[in-house]
């Protein structure tokens, strides 16, 4: 806990992130790069053909689409338990991109279900829970703007986020409890063959840290933005 | 490299093109942001140690 709120000063934080910053944002590209020549350079799939390249971005997308989640269910907890600081500004700044890397798992998905399953959509458990998600940051991000006062709207927000948790093991679990179009996990089980395993998880790690960048950049702009405010209204 | 995708085009390039515009509109979406709070906060120093 000591080492967290040490750099829950947004001074601490300015300075920390301003170093980390450039390293994670060269490592985002190299590993995109890296990623799409290698998942470029696969064999066709013996039973999905080519559309085996859209793992290496829809698995990406719906890792980082939790991660998100998570990250904002943590920062929730750090705001609401230990009233660490910093905490709300991270959670609400992770939101938007949690929601787009959300939409891009729903698009990437449709457009891989349409020719393996023969439909875009269907209603079945992995899909409906993950389309929950997106609503999940839609409220979270909603709620955020509705109410005025910003400790209420905190507040508020970090409760809606905490309960909305319980649907990330559901997400997950959904292919084992349930009867799903959607493939069983396959990564962790081993059941991709490693000349697919080595780019899907290198992009992986390339979205998670494009998202980590991102996520810096943007506490970093809520914290200018609140000195800006702070000045204005000592004026 | 091979970016033969064959019958699968219609698919594959679709959810690329739309990862990739979504993930470098977001990326500029960010930087500026940052970059007109960065400004604005600049500007509102030097007004208030002008004075």
């Amino acid at each position: 806990m000591q080492f967290l709120f040490r750099y829950a000063n947004p001074h601490e934080f300015m300075r920390l992130s301003g170093a980390v910053l450039p390293f994670t944002a060269v490592a985002t590209v190299l590993c995109l790069a890296i990623g799409l020549y290698l998942g470029f350079s696969v064999p066709p799939d013996y039973q999905q053909g080519t559309t085996v390249t859209l793992l290496f971005i829809h698995v990406p997308a719906d890792v980082v689409a939790e991660f998100a989640y998570g990250a904002i269910a943590v920062c929730s907890l750090l705001s609401l338990v230990w009233r660490h600081p910093l905490a709300d500004t991270a959670a609400r700044a992770a939101a938007p991109y949690g929601a787009l890397f959300t939409a891009l798992g729903l698009i990437t998905g449709a457009l891989w279900g349409k020719p393996m399953w023969g439909t875009y959509w269907v209603w079945d458990a992995r899909l409906t829970s993950f389309l929950l998600l997106l609503f999940l940051y839609l409220g979270y991000m909603a709620l955020w703007n509705a109410v005025e006062d910003e400790a209420r709207a905190a507040r508020a927000a970090a409760i809606l986020a905490l309960v909305g948790v319980v649907n990330i093991p559901i997400i997950k679990f959904s292919v084992d409890w349930w009867s799903t179009l959607h493939q069983g996990e396959s990564i962790v089980s081993g059941k991709v063959a490693p000349i697919y395993l080595w780019p899907l998880l290198i992009m992986m790690l390339g979205y998670v840290l494009l998202f980590l960048t991102l996520w810096m950049v943007r506490i970093r702009t809520a914290i200018l933005e609140r000195r800006a405010r702070n000045l204005m209204q000592a004026n | 490299m091979n970016f033969d995708m064959g019958a699968y085009s219609v698919y594959i390039w679709p959810a690329y093109g739309i990862s990739a515009l979504a993930l470098i509109a977001v990326t500029l979406w960010t930087v500026l942001a940052w970059r007109r709070a960065k400004a604005r906060l600049a500007a509102l120093e030097k007004r208030s140690s002008g004075t």
